[in-house]
């Protein structure tokens, strides 16, 4: 419990400074007339920010699942405490103590390597480093970052070692976090599958869903170099939904971050629906265990559809905000009023 | 005195003259059968046949095979084993009503092997030796792998000639699930010097030692002192078989029984390469004016000896000798119940055990295990030894101890946590046992969900936790004397007793039946589809999003079926699309 109220405060200092600079920005951009003329309503006041920092702090800590690992005693109210003080440290703007906090996350469950990508986005925007490739000082503060990364987790894994006396717990920490031997089921998508798959591709198919945790990085690093926070937050969610144990306490994370985007609500699609599903597969995960378990009238299948579900439920709602985001900026941009050549009102589409 | 003195002699004489040449050795063959009456009116019958090979098996040398089994000799050479014990069993033998058993074995095939301290890599023989036993017993003994075989530290010490005990040596496997049947014992009975054919072999019919209600075979070989001065070794190969024969028909109460009735076989002639065939029939009573039995024809001589902490008479048949068949060509001992046998004759045995799963739904379970130690006034020790399969992880802050009430920490706790797929857990205790007292040992447990092709194709049946082994020193309630080991009676020389005042126990509990949740076997396919879709859906709605810029929409020409439409329209006179 603890450590959920240290990740609620660390949440909350940290949305504080990132509104401070979110409206520092935007600032600069509309003296700069970047925007277009008639999007006055789409600009963010203080006012209306004000509260933000309190309502993730609250979304963190009132949340259901937050409520639910903390009975459990699971550890991932650890995990979660790390990310949130790295994500506060970075976004203070100290390189150091973010290589810190992310090399224990990483050190506690591997896949927190891939928010070393967003960080450093975030790090150079404030040391006003442009990300181009050929630029000298961007390779040089990121060989920075990285050896202070590095460095930190070596340090970690020779501390365990010394306290182990043996290589063993890489095998057994990591391999098991990739290798996925153990198939009690979760809310995830992994255990029924490697439950039914055939033994031939196994490591095939354990590689390709390890892999597909990873390579999203790279693409939404070039498609969100501008927001690395929202590119933060986008990572931690794919983390949560792909990583081979996911607990809820993981989705509670990145659902604590929802009110920093509360301004993308007009552009939402399916929140609606998808709010219904989530809400309605988090309240038949238990009954249909139980159905599956105890009272043997279930089989696995039943609860497999719910985690299936879940999981749908969770990605679309991760794509919807993404698109939101997206479009806000288009209309930021272009205006908010579009018209076409002849005057008529104008559908946007992705093409 | 003078058998050991010719015996050296003779020794010493091949000795010289096989200069060169591997020495033949001497073996000889005892054959015992041993009819003990139950308390509940059933009868068990125990078969033994010691084998004694006075050579040691060459390595790499041929040897000359006589009485002793040539498989079973190669196999010993070949890989370096020091002790085997393999036994195959169907049944369980419940020893509260049938009292304390001779040699008890588990339900299902058992095999434990010390190896000799020159075998390098313990793993690969005992991979090899299960798979050679499985060969010749024609049992599914290869199904013995890493995560069913373990190395216990303190339960099963050498019964045979023993100048170290380096337990990594050890191994020991349990298939609960072995089924025992005709083609087991077929090949059994041919590693006998006479086969089916003569001695005490030809009872051995399977259609009727099937019919009963406890059935064990076994083998055990290990080397043993060739004299009492010990300065040699011979190689002991007993083979045992135990039938438990009961009462089919309830309320007839107890049935009269002979040779015939049990086997369908009387006797004709004892083996003629055995130096010893002799029948005992256990015809002890609690009273000495009160005979239980009365046993047909009459015997030669009565025996009496300490069996177990008690004192057993025994009336003897011997074979070999020739007055036996000189009334009828056959030999068909009938026994006869005198009277009714009433309750307060059964005696509850010293230590017995039994062991259930407790707990509902399939995701978790309570092994409990309760033993019973029935003597009035002394307590003694017992060594519990577990193995549970991985898939069931075990909590061992979860153990509890209580006797009478009160917690009973054991003096002495091996415990080898499991490895998922590798090996099982191993727990081993030294548990005090207060005088008539009941100890009760709980350990809970979590199932784990297996990958489809691990399951067997019944899963449904549930998968089987070997039983428990307790290993005890009983105190008896006779005091036994020094007896000699090549004559008396059956298994009282099996295991060496230090002193005369108890007597080593080994009991098995039941063996349990667990069901683990199952994934549907019906769904690969499908799984894996709608697995890939829910990721599919993510890539796709992520590319989307990733490589697609907004642009306002261009008013299309439209496609083929508008401009259709609107040459339609045009024709009708109405507006175009």
């Amino acid at each position: 419990m603890i450590t959920d109220v240290l990740t609620a405060i660390a949440l909350y200092l940290a949305i504080q400074d990132f509104n401070k600079v979110v409206f520092k920005k935007q600032k600069l951009l509309i003296e700069l007339d970047k925007y277009a003329p008639d999007v006055a309503e789409l600009i963010r006041t203080p006012m209306e920010m004000h509260y933000i920092p309190l309502k993730v702090a609250l979304f963190y800590l009132l949340n259901p699942y937050t409520v639910m690992s903390c009975v459990a005693k699971s550890t991932c109210t650890i995990n979660n405490t790390v990310i949130a003080f790295f994500i506060l440290a970075t976004i203070k703007g100290s390189a150091f103590l973010s290589a810190v906090f992310l090399a224990l996350a990483t050190y506690q469950s591997l896949y927190p390597l891939t928010l070393f990508a967003p960080a450093l986005l975030y790090l150079l925007q404030r040391q006003f480093i442009p990300v181009k490739l050929k630029s000298k000082s961007f390779w040089l503060y990121t060989m920075q970052y990285a050896a202070l990364y590095l460095c930190s987790l070596v340090v970690i894994i020779c501390l365990s070692f010394f306290l182990l006396n043996s290589w063993d717990f890489i095998p057994s920490v990591y391999g098991f976090i990739l290798s996925v031997p153990d198939l009690t089921p979760n809310i995830g998508l992994f255990w029924y599958f490697f439950a039914e798959m055939f033994e031939h591709f196994s490591l095939f198919f354990v590689c390709v869903f390890q892999i597909n945790v990873f390579f999203y990085t790279i693409p939404l690093a070039v498609k969100l170099k501008e927001h690395p926070v929202f590119f933060m937050f986008i990572q931690i969610a794919i983390i949560s939904i792909f990583k081979s144990y996911p607990t809820v306490g993981d989705i509670a994370l990145y659902m604590a971050f929802l009110p920093v985007w509360s301004h993308l609500y007009r552009f939402l699609r399916n929140i609606f629906i998808l709010s219904c599903v989530l809400i309605v597969c988090s309240l038949l995960f238990p009954v249909l265990w139980h159905l599956w378990i105890y009272a043997g009238s279930a089989n696995s299948n039943f609860y497999y559809a719910i985690t299936l579900t879940f999981n749908i439920g969770q990605i679309l709602l991760i794509s919807d905000y993404f698109y939101a985001f997206l479009r806000r900026e288009y209309y930021l941009t272009h205006g908010l009023y579009l018209t076409r050549q002849d005057g008529t009102e104008a559908m946007l589409v992705l093409k | 005195m003078l058998a050991a003195a010719a015996l050296l002699l003779q020794l010493l004489l091949l000795g010289a003259a096989g200069a060169g040449r591997p020495p033949a050795g001497r073996d000889a063959l005892r054959e015992e059968l041993l009819l003990s009456p139950l308390p509940a009116g059933g009868l068990a019958a125990t078969f033994q046949f010691r084998t004694r090979w006075d050579s040691a098996p060459q390595r790499g040398a041929v040897s000359h095979y006589r009485l002793f089994p040539k498989a079973l000799g190669q196999l010993v050479s070949a890989q370096g084993v020091r002790e085997l014990h393999l036994a195959l069993t169907q049944g369980f033998w419940r020893t509260r009503a049938w009292g304390q058993p001779p040699l008890q074995a588990p339900a299902g095939a058992e095999l434990w092997v010390w190896f000799q301290d020159t075998v390098a890599d313990v793993d690969k023989a005992w991979k090899e030796l299960s798979n050679i036993l499985s060969g010749i017993f024609c049992a599914s003994l290869n199904f013995i792998d890493s995560t069913n075989t373990v190395t216990p530290t303190a339960s099963f010490k050498p019964l045979g000639l023993a100048n170290g005990t380096d337990h990594h040596l050890l191994r020991y496997a349990v298939l609960p699930r072995e089924i025992v049947c005709t083609e087991n014992l077929t090949p059994w009975k041919k590693l006998l010097p006479c086969g089916s054919k003569a001695g005490l072999a030809v009872l051995l019919k399977a259609e009727r030692l099937f019919h009963s209600s406890y059935h064990s075979q076994a083998v055990h070989i290990r080397p043993i002192c060739r004299d009492a001065s010990c300065l040699a070794i011979s190689w002991e190969l007993r083979q045992t078989l135990t039938v438990v024969f009961e009462t089919f028909s309830s309320g007839q109460g107890k049935k009269d029984w002979s040779l015939f009735k049990m086997f369908s076989r009387t006797l004709t002639e004892a083996c003629p390469l055995a130096s010893q065939s002799k029948i005992y029939v256990d015809i002890s009573a609690k009273d000495k004016e009160k005979e239980l039995l009365e046993v047909t024809p009459s015997p030669a001589s009565v025996h009496e000896a300490i069996v177990q902490g008690e004192k057993r008479t025994y009336a003897v048949y011997d074979l070999l000798s020739p007055s036996l068949f000189n009334t009828s060509r056959s030999l068909n001992v009938q026994l006869k119940w005198k009277r009714p046998q009433d309750s307060s004759e059964l005696s509850t045995p010293v230590l017995h055990a039994q062991r259930y799963v407790s707990g509902y739904g399939l995701q978790t379970g309570e092994i409990s295990t309760l033993i019973y130690n029935t003597h009035p006034y002394r307590a003694f020790p017992v060594i519990l030894l577990e193995t549970v399969p991985w898939y069931l992880r075990l909590y061992v802050h979860t153990l509890t101890i209580i006797t009478k009430g009160k917690e009973n920490k054991p003096s002495y706790i091996h415990y080898q946590p499991a490895q998922d797929r590798r090996r099982p857990h191993l727990l081993e205790m030294l548990i005090q046992l207060p005088a008539n007292s009941v100890t009760k040992i709980t350990i809970q447990f979590e199932r784990a969900l297996l990958k489809w092709t691990e399951y067997t194709p019944d899963p449904n049946h549930g998968f089987y936790v070997s039983p428990s082994v307790l290993s005890a020193l009983v105190p008896s309630v006779v005091a036994m004397k020094e007896v000699d080991m090549e004559q008396s009676p059956l298994f009282t020389s099996l295991f060496p007793s230090s002193d005369g005042s108890s007597y080593f126990v080994r009991l098995y509990t039941e063996p349990l039946l667990v069901n683990l949740p199952t994934p549907d076997f019906s769904m690969p396919y499908n799984v894996i589809c709608l697995t890939c879709t829910v990721v599919a859906v993510c890539y796709g709605s992520f590319y989307n999003l990733l490589t697609r810029t907004f642009h306002v929409e261009e008013p299309s020409r439209g496609g083929l079926a508008k401009r259709l439409a609107n040459i339609i329209r045009k024709f009708r006179g109405v507006p175009p699309l």
